[in-house]
């Protein structure tokens, strides 16, 4: 019907998925796009699951994403991957980070974390994972996990033609420029 | 220049470019960062406050309205219930300069404990409304309600979802405009008598119905043709998901100036299309006066009024599609928000957890969570600043029937600036035996930490004289008064039992700064700015679990090992479940900083 795509960026509150959604959303508005973000505040920050929401195209409307219209869903954290799995479209792509944040039930022993998500989402979608907690930390600060997996996202999106370090120099502080274009680098070559 | 930014950042821009000399607000979600980034202005650009409460803001505004300023007040829609009283009547003696209020509504209460539409309250109150349905109307709204309000002498609400003012779209940035002030006159309308108000009454429906014509033109409301088979009128962010699920098979009336509704555009709209759908969130707000103008519509027969609207509600009550979804074969463990790791709420609420035939009344503020398992204290909340009262009336109530229960109030810091005054105002004058406690985590916390007027510092970075709640709570002569360090498990349980021993008011004032709060210099020297964090001894440790039910997001339990283990990244030592280890399997050995 339209030509507008959405990218579902999802994890847990505190791991950047902020940051990712502004670098995208700045970048692809200055490649002439239509843009519209949502983002989500208050309460759900307080260790709970978020999304940040990014559509782009000719002429936007909504500013969320539906269920079953993610073009890619991005998962920081796994088990995220698999709680926001129904806004993903038929056929949409899937990046998952392995890395993952136990939540209060589980914390407290009153719930395990669930085993075989990874293979589950691989059998319903075209999933690619990637340890961008382990590729960060090897590059020095394991914080920097969301520019790789925002490096996979814009590879995947075949979004590389757009001039993402220099967002990535206005948007991040001036110590951790080297840091970030490293894993942005690491997250393209990655997928 | 053209940059995205979210409704709340296009409305403080907005305010801005229109020479906004006077905002006041209480935080709130989804409005809290309208006058945060305000707040980032100097006192010469525009002078830029937190109140006390959402009562305060707006009649702070109307003031500056009367001197003929222009003015804006943002709050969250419950707290439109709190400023209600100034807002009901300052309808009747209208603006002087320019008065924008912002209510920013929460449908699907992302943040919030009820999803109450305040569209109503411009209806209630007579006053001028405007939606906007992204970030460029939001900001242009702003200034076109403020040349409303000077055009009708009307103070005009700018009505926004936490879709619109948490959602990012283009704005084109504009000038500057420094307003002139209007000159302050002393008139009869701003005084409110009732032989004055009774005039005014008549005065405010004359308004009314230049409003109502003026609706009809406004190019706020506008028509989009594409057809003449499906017709839908709607605002704000359904208007959005009325686009995106029909497209250009339907025509539309967008509505931008939703209160005084253009009825005869709607009407001459409505007999040119086959079918007229009303698409709105919540109540059957716009349905109602158009069914009652005797136009026939299809609304909340097929669309739900609970819980926010979606593309896929829509689709779903209009065209009878459902989403087609990819379904994973596996389920993924809740993820409930929690108190932070070295959240000061919980040394309180893990005492007072513990205590038997007590009830608890709690307030807003992130230490609602102390009724989340595992803490499971709290037993109850209504509404900012009801702890304290609501615990009261408990109190008498069970004392009546003689019913063997004590009654603990508990409320945060910025919430007794708030309202909580009045609420222990109540227990000091009626003097129940109600054990209230107050939470000062020195800052507001839930809302993203802004100051208040116990921070010691304003909204535009001013130090300030901080208010001490102790002094306060004398003030009303309440004897029993205590502090303590909720950090302290041994200091807390003690004060517990010893407000429970007190057959009279008692206050227990809990002092810990927020575990994330950036400490002032003030606060460096009282709380000290080093810390140690704590590490399991792996040997000692009996798998017990008894620190885990602390619910600190730091501590990990291994259930194959049955040992404890703490996440370093985490853990920023406030030692609660050193002090709770049952056998001292736990040290603060590790190092850290503020
Ligand atoms: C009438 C009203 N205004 C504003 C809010 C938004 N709100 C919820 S909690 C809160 C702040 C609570 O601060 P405090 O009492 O200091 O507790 P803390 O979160 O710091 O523990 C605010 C402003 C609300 N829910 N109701």
């Amino acid at each position: 019907m339209s030509d507008v795509k959405n990218i579902l960026l999802v994890g847990v509150g505190g791991q950047g998925t902020i940051l990712v959604g502004k670098i995208l959303s700045n970048g692809l508005l200055a490649a002439g796009f239509d843009v519209k973000m949502s983002e989500v505040h208050g309460m759900a920050q307080r260790g709970g699951s978020v999304s940040n929401q990014v559509r782009y195209g000719k002429e936007v409307f909504s500013p969320i994403i539906d269920k079953g219209q993610a073009d890619i869903l991005v998962a920081f954290e796994t088990m995220e991957a698999v709680r926001w799995s129904p806004f993903l479209k038929k056929g949409g792509q899937m990046v998952v980070n392995d890395y993952r944040i136990p939540s209060a039930p589980i914390l407290t022993g009153q719930a395990d974390y669930p085993e075989g998500l990874l293979e589950a989402l691989k059998a319903k979608a075209d999933t690619t994972v990637i340890k961008a907690g382990d590729m960060a930390e090897a590059l020095g600060n394991p914080k920097a996990m969301n520019i790789v997996l925002f490096g996979a996202l814009v590879k995947k999106m075949q979004l590389s033609d757009i001039d993402w370090p220099s967002q990535i120099r206005d948007n991040v502080k001036p110590a951790f420029v080297d840091l970030n274009l490293k894993a942005f680098q690491a997250g393209q070559a990655a997928v | 220049m053209k940059k995205l930014l979210t409704g709340n950042e296009a409305i403080a821009l907005g305010a801005i470019e229109a020479g906004v000399v006077y905002a006041g607000a209480y935080p709130g979600t989804p409005s809290t960062e309208i006058l945060e980034i305000l707040g980032t202005h100097k006192r010469a650009e525009i002078v830029a406050e937190w109140a006390p409460n959402e009562k305060v803001a707006l009649e702070s505004a109307i003031g500056a309205s009367i001197a003929g300023g222009r003015a804006l007040a943002a709050m969250k829609h419950v707290g439109v219930n709190v400023a209600a009283d100034p807002l009901m009547s300052f309808a009747y003696s209208g603006a002087n300069g320019g008065l924008v209020l912002i209510s920013a509504d929460d449908p699907g209460l992302h943040s919030s404990q009820n999803e109450q539409d305040n569209r109503q309250y411009a209806k209630f109150a007579k006053m001028p409304m405007l939606e906007p349905a992204d970030s460029q109307e939001a900001k242009d709204m702003v200034r076109a309600a403020l040349e409303i309000s000077e055009q009708f002498q009307r103070p005009v609400m700018l009505r926004t979802t936490t879709r619109i003012n948490h959602s990012k779209s283009i704005v084109e940035f504009g000038d500057i405009t420094k307003h002139p002030k209007k000159p302050y006159e002393k008139a009869y309308r701003f005084d409110l008598v009732p032989a004055i108000s009774k005039r005014l009454h008549y005065e405010l429906e004359d308004w009314l119905v230049k409003l109502a014509e003026y609706s009809e033109t406004t190019p706020l409301n506008y028509i989009q043709w594409n057809g003449k088979k499906i017709g839908i009128v709607a605002a704000g962010a359904a208007y959005q998901y009325a686009r995106e699920v029909f497209g250009t098979k339907a025509s539309y009336l967008k509505i931008g100036f939703s209160y005084p509704l253009p009825l005869k555009k709607i009407k001459a709209f409505a007999e040119q299309v086959d079918a007229l759908y009303v698409i709105e969130e919540l109540e059957p707000f716009m349905e109602e006066q158009i069914r009652a103008a005797g136009i026939t519509c299809v609304g909340k027969d097929k669309i739900p009024n609970t819980d926010e609207l979606s593309p896929t509600v829509v689709a779903r009550a209009l065209l009878g599609v459902e989403p087609d979804m990819v379904e994973v074969e596996a389920e993924a463990v809740g993820r409930p928000p929690t108190l932070c790791a070295g959240c000061p709420h919980r040394g309180f609420f893990y005492q007072l957890g513990k205590l038997k035939d007590v009830v608890i009344a709690g307030d807003i503020g992130c230490y609602g969570l102390g009724g989340a398992p595992p803490l499971n204290a709290k037993d109850l909340c209504i509404c900012m600043g009801s702890g304290p009262s609501v615990a009261h009336g408990l109190q008498e109530t069970f004392d009546f029937f003689g019913e063997n229960k004590r009654v603990f109030g508990v409320i945060g810091d910025s919430t007794f600036f708030h309202t909580g005054m009045n609420s222990l105002l109540q227990i000091a004058y009626n003097k129940s035996p109600v054990v209230t406690c107050i939470l000062d985590n020195r800052i507001t916390a839930m809302t993203g930490h802004q100051e208040n007027p116990g921070s010691g510092f304003t909204l535009q970075g001013d130090p300030v004289n901080i208010v001490e709640i102790g002094p306060v709570v004398r003030a009303f002569g309440i004897q029993h008064v205590r502090t303590v360090n909720p950090l302290n498990q041994a200091a807390m349980k003690e004060t517990l039992a010893w407000a429970l021993a007190l057959n009279e008011p008692s206050v227990i004032i809990t002092r810990w700064p927020c575990a994330l709060k950036k400490y002032s210099e003030a606060d460096k020297k009282e709380f000290g700015d080093h810390f140690h964090q704590c590490v399991v001894d792996a040997e000692a440790c009996v798998g017990c679990r008894t620190c885990v039910r602390t619910g600190c997001p730091a501590l990990r339990f291994d259930k194959t090992a049955k040992k404890t283990r703490i996440e370093p990244s985490q853990c920023v030592g406030c030692e609660i479940c050193l002090q709770v280890c049952p056998k001292q399997a736990i040290s603060a050995a590790g190092k850290g900083s503020k």
